[in-house]
């Protein structure tokens, strides 16, 4: 084995304080990246049975992400690759100590890519409904998870360390499904149909533009509420965590090594940075603002009025936990934060460039790929060429 | 710790989801680079006929690759969900590789496969062109990701022990990029997947031959893959020796139990055709043995010896107690005492850790092992050979009847004479499973003769798992073997009927049976 490396030349440019930071941002970013692009398939496959009436309409609906999937979903995958690769111990806590949620989560996700590739493949009407039903719930059940999964971290999660910092979660699933996670879990459901439902006004011809637009209206004023609620319920009935001991932004990722102590709320962040409120404030009038754009037929500007409210929401929810990542419950000081729970130095120096020079090129061919691809769906253009789409 | 049975059912569930996982994988890479060079035969000619071959065979790729996708997902998360300590250990140096992955190629990849079904009529001719190659580079790019990721669970190069933070950490991104094993392998498997592809185009198109329709299509397709796929198979074969040579260097146990080689023989040492290996009596009985072939694969000289299965036992016995004294240091270490004469101790005997991890399996405590104990560890450093043995074996004989099946068709093929071989015709249909079952028996030697260890010499796959119970394992398990199998009858179903359809499911009017509604073709 060799000796621990020396960091040389432009790895230097970056201290590991400074990379860990920025790493917190890069996961922010794929997760935000990962709920407004594959958010909006999930939303309109969501309300497909809802929106779809006729095997045309739904094949509408299904064509408008039918290019598009893909592409989206693998900022799911990238986010998971990432949180491996930049925080070893969440990727192996979280996704271990969430066990059943995640298998719900990929179990349900095994449904979108062979629904939408074999769905048109037979003219059976019940083999359709029955992958349209599996559709509609591969996207719904993901986006309920992933909000209930959020919640519970400002809940804090029951896992400890042993002696080789083997993480052990002693909670049960049930446990995650308590009434503050599940409120989470409707508005994270909220927020992809609505980001659904304007795309899809935004994309779809015949009908469906004008139920979406219907849907695009009211579901927004909902989440509002929902938001409203989560908040409140922050506010006043649940604890936050706080670190007691002195933060060392450069030590090694040992968690151990800290001290923390639960608090009054998780409001602390807001009275030091008091431009956070603007945030809160975006997360409950954002979602009326795309139900108005959906309403004046705005459906584009509604689209990134929508994108915006997701990454606000999350970005919030970032920033109210930080630096926690993964609160423990049980054994306070086993708590994830963003300064004791990364790779070494070099790995996040060596992500760092991969991920600054890959996501600008990313966002250039995607980029083209929408502008090829754009123009609205129309149930004719499905009839006319029945082979060639989904 | 955890039971015996959750490791054994968490190693199963990773084997059958992984080789569930590598059933889709080597197709989407062979066809992808087939679709790319029909597509740039249309191009190029300008002959419908090539669009229509990229867009049928392009509709069977469609098939194939959602469940390639589907049952990836999978295995990006699935070393958090039953691999924690694994992903805790190693992740500052395994996670790297499967996040690039990412970024270069499943974007790439997933992007332009979008376009390039949907994009037929949005995209010039060229910019289409460009699609559906990137398509192929993206796929090609992902298996060198995740072969460089795998490589280093076989050699661990470029990286060392931190005690602080408990893990592995690296110290070499170049080492880790450009390791041996890595590199040897990558090769090695995307030629499979390309000799995957061409197989399964060179059976279909062979099927259409002999039921006597789309001729001309036919035998277009028929040429194509017999002329990559020669080339390919050719690749798989010059790697996989190389490959047995990387193997000879760092992983010395995997070949000794690959070979059945019990006994350190002197240079060079023969290689065993055939024969029954006998864990217990560690013999190989009715053995047929071919002079010197072993030690030139293995060695690559006729001098050098290839270390049998007792000298590695007694080597590894040496390490045992090595890493005994590593685990002791390291607890003193962890535990307050961190002193510079510990470190120094530590440094000297670290590379041993994961010897001394064996007897976790024992013993929670590894310092108070006794002689039996030990000696069990340094027993159990080598995996079982019979199934090892008979892998291999199955793999090289399956690659070599597709690199017969390959001269032959080439060469029918340059005499323009393929259509009407029909023995030639048949023997193409019958190896159609053959890629399948070799990628499959490849995976297997490589993986199973990585045991005991996740990763070589460092991990051992007994301290690897998360802290799950039986129940969550089995009815995981069940969980993906239900949900798999449903989607393989799918899959499979609906290849078939679109094997069956041909080129007419394009609709064009251009082929046989568009007139006919369910059209099994009858034979010539």
């Amino acid at each position: 084995m060799t000796m621990r490396p020396k960091l040389r030349g432009f790895h230097t440019m970056l201290d590991y304080e400074t990379l860990r930071l920025i790493w917190w941002l890069l996961v922010g970013v794929l997760l935000i990246g990962f709920a407004v692009t594959d958010g909006f398939d999930m939303g309109a496959a969501m309300l497909l049975p809802l929106l779809g009436k006729t095997d045309t309409e739904r094949r509408v609906i299904i064509n408008t992400i039918g290019p598009h999937w893909d592409g989206n979903q693998v900022w799911f995958i990238t986010a998971g690759g990432a949180i491996f690769a930049a925080w070893p111990l969440v990727y192996a806590t979280a996704f271990s100590g969430f066990y059943w949620a995640m298998l719900l989560v990929l179990f349900a996700l095994f449904f979108r890519p062979i629904g939408l590739e074999y769905r048109s493949k037979q003219e059976s009407a019940r083999w359709r409904t029955n992958w349209d039903l599996a559709l509609c719930l591969g996207s719904f059940v993901p986006a309920l998870v992933f909000g209930v999964a959020f919640g519970n971290l400002f809940l804090g999660v029951p896992f400890h360390f042993d002696e080789l910092t083997r993480p052990t979660y002693t909670g049960s699933f049930w446990a995650l499904l308590n009434p503050f996670a599940l409120l989470c879990g409707v508005a994270s459901v909220l927020m992809l149909a609505l980001h659904g439902a304007v795309w899809l006004q935004m994309r779809a011809g015949g009908m469906i533009e004008s139920r979406a637009q219907h849907y695009a209206t009211r579901l927004g004023p909902v989440l509002t509420v929902v938001m409203l609620l989560a908040g409140a319920a922050l506010l006043f009935f649940i604890e936050g965590y706080e670190i007691t001991s002195a933060v060392v932004g450069d030590a090694s990722s040992n968690p151990l090594s800290k001290s923390v102590a639960r608090t009054d709320d998780w409001f602390a962040n807001f009275d030091q940075l008091p431009l956070l409120w603007l945030l809160a404030l975006g997360a409950i009038t954002l979602p009326v603002v795309v139900s108005g754009l959906a309403k004046a037929g705005r459906s584009g500007l509604g689209f990134v009025a929508s994108a915006l409210n997701i990454a606000v929401i999350i970005l919030l929810a970032g920033a109210t936990l930080f630096p926690f990542v993964l609160p423990s419950s049980s054994d306070l000081a086993s708590s994830l934060t963003l300064w004791d729970a990364t790779s070494s130095e070099l790995t996040l120096t060596i992500m760092f460039w991969v991920a600054a020079f890959f996501v600008p090129i990313i966002l250039a061919y995607t980029t083209w790929g929408y502008y090829k691809m754009w123009r609205r769906i129309e149930p004719e253009m499905i009839q006319r060429d029945s082979v060639s789409h989904y | 710790m955890v039971s015996e049975t959750v490791v054994e059912l968490s190693r199963w569930q990773f084997a059958l989801t992984a080789m569930y996982h590598f059933l889709f994988v080597p197709l989407t890479l062979g066809l992808s680079f087939l679709l790319a060079i029909m597509e740039s035969v249309y191009v190029m000619t300008g002959k419908q006929i090539y669009k229509d071959m990229t867009r049928f065979w392009g509709k069977l790729f469609g098939i194939n690759f959602a469940l390639g996708v589907t049952t990836g997902l999978t295995m990006e998360f699935q070393f958090g969900t039953n691999w924690a300590y694994y992903s805790h250990y190693v992740g500052d140096i395994f996670g790297a590789p499967l996040a690039i992955e990412g970024l270069m190629a499943f974007f790439l990849e997933s992007t332009f496969i979008g376009l390039f079904f949907f994009g037929w009529d949005r995209l010039s001719r060229v910019q289409h062109l460009g699609v559906t190659w990137l398509v192929a580079i993206g796929s090609n790019f992902s298996a060198l990701w995740i072969l460089i990721a795998n490589g280093w669970m076989q050699n661990p190069v470029g990286a060392y022990f931190n005690f602080e933070t408990m893990r592995m950490e690296m110290s070499s991104f170049a080492d880790v990029i450009f390791n041996p094993v890595a590199q040897v392998k990558f090769v090695h498997t995307v030629s499979a997947g390309y000799v995957t592809g061409a197989v399964f185009v060179l059976s279909i198109s062979a099927l259409y031959l002999l039921w006597g329709r789309d001729i001309a299509f036919a035998r277009r397709s028929f040429a194509i893959a017999s002329a990559f796929g020669l080339a390919s198979v050719l690749s798989v074969i010059i790697l996989g020796d190389e490959s047995g040579y990387e193997v000879g260097d760092v992983q010395k146990v995997k070949l000794a139990a690959m070979e059945a080689e019990w006994e350190t023989h002197p240079a060079p040492a023969p290689f065993t055709l055939f024969g029954l290996p006998n864990q217990e009596t560690q013999e190989t009985e009715m053995a047929v043995k071919i002079p010197y072939a072993l030690g030139l694969i293995a060695t690559r000289s006729v001098t050098e010896e290839v270390t049998g299965i007792k000298d590695l036992v007694a080597h590894a016995e040496g390490r045992v107690r090595n890493g005994m004294v590593a685990y002791e240091l390291l607890m003193k270490l962890r535990g307050g005492e961190d002193t510079p004469e510990n470190r120094a101790a530590f440094s000297a005997v670290s590379q041993d850790l994961g010897y001394g991890l064996l007897l976790k399996r024992f013993t929670p405590d590894v310092v108070d092992a006794t002689e039996a104990q030990i000696k069990q560890a340094a027993e159990d450093t080598i995996p079982q050979v019979a199934p090892m043995f008979w892998t291999f074996r199955i793999m090289v004989a399956c690659g070599f009847t597709m690199l017969l099946l390959f001269i032959l068709a080439f060469y029918y093929t340059s005499k323009r004479q393929e259509h009407q071989t029909r023995w030639l015709l048949k023997f193409a249909v019958l190896c159609l499973p053959l890629p399948w079952i070799s990628s499959e028996m490849g995976w297997f030697v490589a993986e199973f003769g990585r045991q005991p260890w996740a990763i070589g010499e460092i991990l051992p796959t007994y301290v690897a798992t998360s802290q799950l119970t039986e129940t969550d394992l089995w009815m995981s398990i069940f969980g993906f073997v239900g949900l798999y199998t449903v989607f393989l009858i799918i899959e499979v179903y609906l290849m078939v009927k679109y094997v069956r359809k041909g080129p007419s499911a394009l609709g064009t009017g251009r082929y046989d049976n568009e007139t006919e509604t369910a059209g099994v073709p009858h034979y010539a």
